[in-house]
């Protein structure tokens, strides 16, 4: 990277199609090597903005600047030798192999004829070995599977040889294990390349986990931009996607579904790793439930927290006390049912043990 | 590379063959060895050197440019529209070409001013460039099946003023008039060849040499956009090389049907690939190859009396053409 600072900059950029604005006042910077993720509900403008930034959508008003240059003064092969990208839609091909599809990369390398030369073909298998699609070059592109499309479309960004790579929802529809190798592949493409990459992510969780930046739009602005810490933080994402409170929990990134029942008639005396499948189990047939006593630092809490209409807690290396095994009887005294989730009560636990007790002397049902 | 090297000196023996044989055939019958002779210039006169030289010989070649020309502007159209069953026929574009070719004539005809043979071409290109403009619009508003749907409506109409024109106007010419208008290389003279080849092979060069931007958009525009391609630029240029291939073909031998269309995928069966730097040299001889045979059974069939050429094409290729669209079907699903 021969520019100083940032890769690409957009300054108070506005967004839409059709002379209709989609997301107004758009401004962020990308060094090199910095992953910077656009999230937000579905419809808030993020393919509008990415699509705006390579050039498929007209700019409406405002600046990108890539590498110290404004994009409009640019010509579309500068452009390319600047910018890669990856969409959402994988191509359809005729008779295209995998090869020649991420050879389409060097097209603005080539010659009038756009006939490889061998520093081309050696870029191209470079990248095809870097994602792990090398074996596959020979194939149809047609008839590989969504997973593998996706690893030659990498490919073909990577060997375009770019200073930055753009990506709207690399990984949407991709199963497990495509969505670990690619966002890993994408993470060392950053840190070891120093490429820029801007993507567009609905999976909050890797989101959280790659991001150097996330830019959040909703409500037809940037709503927030900052770290990771910054965005996962207290229920602001849950704010972004209008959601209940409890529907995402922004520690664990778990998603949860609404629970149906209005009062709560289980108490789950809770603690510990099996607990957790029984909250999980409870919250599959939709009843609401209390549970407690947890300690904030217990493997159940997060999960008793999101889910449970309500949780009796201590905090992390206290002991328990009376208090907290008057508000957890108090809750039991409420329920008809109660569940103990404890295998075994240890030396620390006998608060939980005198709950069960307390559960059975006053004539709860066991489920 | 194997492969592109035997289909194109496959397709070069093939077509050489073809010509040899198509000069034989008809309703007078011609050895080799005639030929022979009157290629090395042992004999140059009499009725056989007519009928070669004068008749057969710039038939053969009209078809040959001609259904090359044809073929390369289907190729063009199916990149563009990203859609395999567009064709120069199927969208109308031979039609409005035929359309303005016979107003045009009509018109000077009923002044008394002949129209050479480029006067003939710019009147088939604006003919073919005025429906093309109507399909682009529609294109836009609706998707790629229906698109060929209104394509066959805007054919109709043409062809329906055109078969109106002809039928009013009163002069002698027009008789040879309502032949062309169903699809004939009969009548070509050598200056029309020099013409075609003028036309045709320098269209065919320049496409040629755009192999490359051409090729990006296989993956659709907003990838050709990716790696540099001036989408908007070559965009009209794919529509102008399409439109005067067509336009020339319909001018000197009417509107062909469904060589635009079929003869590219023929082609991939051979070449198996997609390629333009290889498509278009292909697809090109491959035209010629399949129109010839085409040409040669309209004029031998029924000899004396030639059935338009359209016909042939449609009842040789029509199956092609559905055998592609369940595979195409296929595939999507």
């Amino acid at each position: 990277m021969q520019h100083s600072g940032f890769c690409i900059k957009a300054d108070n950029l506005k967004v839409g199609y059709e002379k209709k604005i989609i997301v107004d006042d758009i401004g962020f910077e990308v060094s090199s090597g910095e992953i910077t993720t656009i999230i937000g509900p579905n419809g808030a403008g993020k393919s509008t903005i990415l699509k705006t930034i390579t050039k498929q959508l007209e700019l409406m008003g405002g600046k990108i600047t890539i590498c110290d240059k404004d994009m409009q003064s640019m010509s579309f092969s500068d452009i390319a030798k600047k910018m890669s990208m990856v969409m959402t839609k994988r191509p359809h091909t005729e008779l295209m192999t995998c090869f020649e599809v991420a050879s389409t990369g060097r097209y603005p390398y080539t010659g009038r004829m756009g006939v490889l030369s061998k520093e081309d073909r050696d870029k191209v298998k470079e990248a095809l070995r870097y994602t792990g699609a090398l074996e596959l070059a020979d194939s149809d592109f047609n008839k590989i599977s969504d997973g593998q499309k996706q690893r030659v479309m990498l490919a073909r960004a990577i060997c375009q040889d770019t200073d930055v790579i753009i990506m709207d929802e690399p990984v949407s529809f991709l199963d497990i294990k495509y969505k670990i190798d690619i966002l890993d592949n994408i993470r060392d493409l950053a840190r070891k390349k120093g490429i820029a990459i801007i993507m567009t992510l609905h999976e909050l969780e890797l989101a959280r986990q790659i991001s150097d930046k996330v830019i959040c739009v909703g409500g037809g602005k940037v709503d927030k931009i900052g770290c990771v810490e910054e965005i996962f933080d207290g229920d602001y994402i849950n704010r972004l996607y209008e959601i209940d409170e409890k529907s995402f929990d922004s520690i664990t990134c778990n998603m949860m579904l609404p629970l149906k029942e209005d009062s709560a008639q289980v108490f789950v005396i809770a603690g510990g790793m099996e607990s957790v499948n029984v909250i999980y189990r409870l919250a599959r047939q939709g009843r609401a439930f209390y549970a407690g006593i947890i300690s904030e630092n217990d493997v159940a809490f997060r999960t008793a927290k999101a889910m449970a209409k309500e949780v009796v807690v201590t905090k992390a290396y206290y002991p328990i006390e009376e208090s907290h095994i008057n508000a957890a009887k108090k809750l039991i005294d409420g329920c008809t049912y109660y569940l103990c989730a404890v295998d075994e009560f240890g030396p620390y636990n006998s608060a939980n043990k005198e709950l069960l007790q307390y559960a059975i002397d006053t004539g709860k049902k066991k489920i | 590379m194997k492969r592109y090297v035997a289909a194109f000196s496959g397709m070069a023996v093939l077509l050489l063959l073809l010509i040899i044989f198509s000069i034989c055939v008809g309703s007078v019958n011609i050895s080799v060895s005639d030929i022979a002779d009157i290629f090395t210039g042992a004999n140059r006169t009499g009725a056989k050197y007519h009928i070669i030289y004068d008749i057969r010989l710039p038939r053969i070649l009209a078809a040959v440019l001609l259904g090359g020309a044809l073929s390369v502007s289907g190729f063009l159209l199916q990149i563009f529209f990203g859609n395999p069953i567009a064709g120069p026929y199927v969208l109308g574009i031979s039609s409005g070409a035929k359309l303005f070719v016979a107003i045009t004539m009509i018109v000077l005809l009923g002044h008394g001013i002949h129209i050479n043979s480029f006067g003939m071409i710019a009147a088939a290109f604006v003919g073919s460039i005025a429906v093309m403009g109507f399909v682009l619009i529609i294109s836009s508003k609706v998707n790629r099946n229906l698109l060929i749907v209104c394509g066959v409506l805007v054919g109709y109409i043409c062809s329906a003023i055109t078969d109106f024109f002809i039928t009013f106007a009163d002069d002698s010419n027009i008789v040879n008039l309502h032949n062309w208008s169903l699809g004939s290389f009969s009548g070509i003279n050598w200056n029309n060849v020099y013409v075609i080849s003028a036309v045709t092979l320098t269209t065919l060069v320049v496409t040629f040499i755009m192999s490359k931007p051409i090729g990006a958009f296989r993956m659709g525009e907003s990838y050709a956009l990716n790696m540099g391609v001036n989408v908007l630029a070559i965009r009209v240029a794919i529509i102008l090389l399409s439109s005067v291939l067509s336009a020339c073909v319909t001018a000197f031998a009417g509107p062909i049907s469904f060589v635009g269309i079929a003869v590219p995928h023929l082609t991939k069966i051979i070449t198996r690939t997609t390629k333009p730097i290889i498509m278009i040299p292909a697809v090109f001889l491959a035209g010629g190859i399949i129109t010839l045979v085409c040409d040669d059974i309209a004029r031998t069939v029924f000899a004396p009396t030639e059935i338009s050429i359209s016909s042939v094409t449609a009842v040789l290729l029509v199956p092609v053409v559905i055998t592609m669209m369940i595979k195409t079907k296929k595939g999507e699903n």
